[in-house]
């Protein structure tokens, strides 16, 4: 039992407690890393500090919990996933618990986590620590007004019960609970104890948003605000040479034209008039640099494919001695465009620089590295830069960058005044990070029945794989086996975009397995699952997927989906893959409906581990799946002379609802950490559907998008 | 510039702003209703839907000269003396949203979808739908919840 002296904190200690001025025991704590050790707990609600503490939970005196986290959220729904796994440890009933995102305005918003397949993994421990923490404390307090040990204490639903059956609730015994020592390493839950963990919990947002209240970048105001609309080069490889002003500072609203570096900015009164401004510039620029188009690209990396100026990122055995002995060899290449983000909420952000500090509110997944570069950008001290976020109206990868921001900071310290940048939605598309453009070559060696030899080649734009990603499945089933990378260094932006690289390399490889599989004329399922037995007990510490997880969700999806036989005229496709940290097998129904192929279903086997919030992860797998069916249909960018051809959604198709097929998704359960969610079940996707459209119509598919590269040309989800 | 009395929610009001300005900027700049989105500016993706005199409109086509005297609801005024609609209880018991953004303009659509149709097939719905975009793709959910909702406004 933990000694129950009033505290003197534990230097290790990763939580610290408080009492509340206005009543209630304040916990704040720190995910990843312990507190420091001078850092002093507030006793006003009102100052917070997220600059020290990732978080905080605040007991209030009738029992009620509430959870003050900054985190962000993007849509992936830790907003509602990693508070359930403090209220489970801390065994409050989930409908006493309200989580408020951190008071704005009077924190340091600057040192917090946003979001991304890897939140729950990396909380799942830390956060249940916390409640499990909180509650004991609660139960020693108690123990201490009884004067009876602990030990005899239980604690369940808010509710602490000692051996004669006398109770308190949690918030009777706040008081004296924030003023005990923090005990050290407090035993977890078993899984089979669960109350929380598991059970169905809504968005605790959802009121908020189906009324239309201001949570977005967007929505954010604030007094003396004026909007910016920005003028940028036209073109990838263009920079700005002059620019006349005089019609667009004569137009309504419009207050101030400002040019910096090679873009110009409009201030006005309202959005609408800062476009209308925009649009009156006349400017002129020139070209410092190639402008790229996309038979340019094209041609580049299938060069560099041919070529021999590669960077190997794995290599097992001998695949060239295992091509020369093979029975056959089969080599085929896969191509995937550009593709822009197209968040529905357009890049904005607000910035006010004034001699004091820099104030940043808007969407971004990078809170800390965007207040860096901004303080450079200005030459300003990082202490200055106070940044707060808002909920985003999608993310994919876009709003890492952070541009935007940096945008907002330079035109309000130029303009002295609040100015909020918003992105039009060309704008938007057309100053995009996207996804780069990519090819991949792959060919295998076939002897005796068996692939002896792999050997994977990636022509990229910028970019190449990186991390684990040459070491996921099939890396580690074939002797020789080798990846291969090259790039050509393009003046269009690149970075992550929603599962980066796996997006299309999932695609790229599955439906080169399936042909293999019908190559060799054997059945594609065993194919996988021999496959996969030399990877049981690998010693190879670069893979990280698991066999025996992976032949779990083949299982199960063959199951499920009727694989083995399928219903009349249903003609199916099956994938199974690895990406951040979960295992996915799926597989598509596609039919034939005069001449057209139609996608009617996708099932989805998924290895997550614990399934924290089943309704949040069926939202997620669901958006994945088909948000992967689309890109993969209909994902078209392509660049003439530097500059997108799609602008806008009218030339950029986006999936919409009758297109979109059916998910059924099924949970291998097991009570293994929990893994990501947001991205893993996007990748198999694109691969599920070409294989049964290859089946569906005899027509193969080696390029995206899917509907400018099939037979017949037209498709309905 | 001009001024135009507008009908919003039931309440009249006076706007200054130049003939062509869209509803959608007077909604979200001018009168602080910032429930209404805009995701592209060109009629395509459905999040600025609003309805006029009951009919589902994009209100970033719609310019603000064009609608004195009509009946113009937003997300804001969807739900009345705070109870909400059939259909905001149906995103809700369905929890359809994951970032959110598009779903003001999803559920305006189908409110007004729903009070011309009460008992929709699949198709129907889709086809009605079939403007409004969800860049998360939580399709399955939105169609799910307009049936719920078809049940609740029958009911």
């Amino acid at each position: 039992m933990s000694s129950l002296l009033p505290s003197t904190f534990s230097r290790r200690s990763f939580l610290r407690t408080s009492s509340l001025a206005g009543g209630g025991m304040l916990i704040g704590f720190n995910l990843f890393t312990a507190c420091k050790p001078k850092v002093e707990m507030p006793i006003d609600i009102s100052k917070l500090n997220f600059k020290d503490f990732n978080a905080f939970i605040k007991i209030a005196a009738n029992g009620m919990v509430t959870l003050y986290s900054p985190n962000p959220e993007i849509g992936q729904g830790v907003k509602t996933s990693m508070p359930m796994l403090i209220a489970e440890e801390l065994d409050v009933p989930w409908s006493h618990v309200h989580v408020e995102q951190g008071a704005l305005d009077t924190t340091n918003f600057t040192r917090q986590v946003a979001g991304g397949s890897n939140s729950l993994k990396t909380a799942w421990v830390p956060l249940r620590q916390t409640g499990a923490t909180a509650r004991q404390m609660l139960v020693n307090a108690a123990a201490v007004r009884w004067g009876v040990d602990a030990s005899e204490c239980t604690a369940k639903q808010g509710v602490i019960t000692n051996a004669k059956g006398e109770t308190l609730g949690y918030g009777d015994v706040v008081k004296e609970a924030a003023l005990l020592e923090v005990p050290e390493n407090v035993g977890l839950k078993a899984p089979e104890d669960f109350t929380i963990i598991g059970k169905d919990a809504s968005n605790v947002d959802i009121t908020e948003i189906i009324t239309g209240k201001p949570l977005f970048g967007l929505d954010y105001k604030a007094e003396g605000m004026v909007y910016a609309s920005v003028l940028r080069p036209p073109s990838f490889g263009q920079s700005l040479e002059t620019v006349d002003d005089t019609i667009a500072r004569g137009k309504d609203g419009v207050i101030d034209v400002i040019r910096f570096g090679d873009k110009v900015a409009v201030l006005a009164k309202t959005t609408w008039q800062s476009m209308k401004g925009k649009e009156a510039l006349i400017a002129e620029w020139k070209t410092e640099t190639t402008l790229e188009s996309t038979e340019f690209h094209d041609k580049k990396m299938l060069a560099l494919l041919d070529g021999k100026d590669f960077q190997t990122l794995r290599s097992d055995g001998d695949v060239k001695k295992a091509f020369k002995e093979a029975d056959k060899v089969v080599e085929r290449t896969y191509e995937s465009p550009f593709l822009p983000h197209n968040c529905m909420e357009p890049m904005n952000f607000y910035a006010n620089v004034t001699a004091e500090r820099i104030h940043l509110v808007g969407p971004v997944q990078t809170p800390a590295w965007t207040a860096t570069r901004v303080a450079k950008l200005l030459e300003r001290d990082e202490e200055d830069v106070h940044l707060e976020m808002t909920r985003m109206g999608g993310g994919f990868g876009r709003r890492l960058y952070g541009d935007f921001a940096l945008e907002a900071a330079e035109i309000s310290s130029l303009a002295k005044k609040p100015v909020k940048v918003v992105f039009s939605r060309e704008d938007d598309m057309l100053a995009g990070t996207y996804r780069p453009a990519i090819k991949y070559r792959i060919k295998a060696a076939i002897k005796d029945g068996k692939i002896s030899g792999y050997h994977l080649k990636e022509a990229a734009i910028n970019g190449n794989m990186y991390g684990l990603i040459p070491n996921f499945f099939p890396a580690g089933t074939v002797d020789n086996y080798q990846v291969d990378v090259a790039n050509y260094k393009s003046n269009i932006t690149t970075g992550a975009w929603r599962a980066p690289y796996t997006n299309f390399l999932a695609f790229a490889e599955q439906n080169f397995l399936d042909e293999i599989a019908e190559i060799m004329e054997i059945d594609p399922v065993q194919m996988r699952l021999d496959m996969l037995q030399k990877v049981k007990g690998t010693t190879d510490e670069r893979i990280k997927y698991s066999a025996e997880r992976m032949e779990d969700v083949i299982n199960l999806v063959v199951e499920k989906s009727g694989f083995k036989n399928p219903k009349e005229g249903i003609s199916q496709g099956f994938c199974a893959y690895y990406c951040h940290n979960t295992h996915v097998a799926e597989v598509a129904d596609v039919v034939m409906e005069n001449g057209i192929p139609l996608i009617k279903k996708v099932t989805v086997a998924v290895d997550c581990g614990v399934v924290v919030n089943p309704l949040g992860a069926l939202n997620q797998i669901e958006g994945g799946v088909i948000d992967g069916v689309g890109h993969a249909m209909y994902g078209d960018f392509t660049f003439h002379d530097g500059v997108s051809d799609a602008k806008n959604f009218d030339r950029y198709r986006l999936i919409r609802m009758g297109e979109a097929p059916k998910v059924e998704t099924h949970f291998v359960k097991n009570t293994l950490a929990p893994t990501g969610l947001g991205e893993p079940t996007l990748p198999p996707a694109g691969a599920a559907i070409a294989i049964a459209i290859k089946k569906a119509t005899g027509h193969r598919l080696y390029k995206q998008p899917f509907i400018r590269n099939m037979e017949p040309k037209e498709i309905i989800g | 510039m001009p001024t135009y009395t507008l009908k919003i929610n039931g309440v009249e009001q006076n706007v200054e702003a130049s003939a062509d300005t869209p509803l959608l900027w007077i909604l979200r700049d001018n009168l602080d209703l910032v429930g209404t989105k805009y995701g592209c500016g060109i009629g395509q993706c459905g999040s600025c839907t609003v309805h006029v005199d009951g009919t589902a409109t994009r209100s970033c086509l719609l310019q603000v000269s064009q609608i004195e005297g009509k009946d113009i609801t937003t997300i804001e005024g969807l739900s009345k003396e705070g109870e909400l609609h059939p259909v905001q209880e149906a995103w809700k018991e369905v929890d359809v949203p994951q970032c959110g953004y598009c779903q003001a303009g999803q559920i305006m659509t189908a409110s007004a979808f729903l009070d011309k149709n009460a008992n929709p097939s699949e198709k129907d719905i889709s086809n009605a739908m079939h403007g409004n975009i969800c860049r998360c793709s939580a399709y399955k959910r939105i169609q799910e919840a307009v049936v719920l909702a078809a049940e609740k406004m029958d009911a």
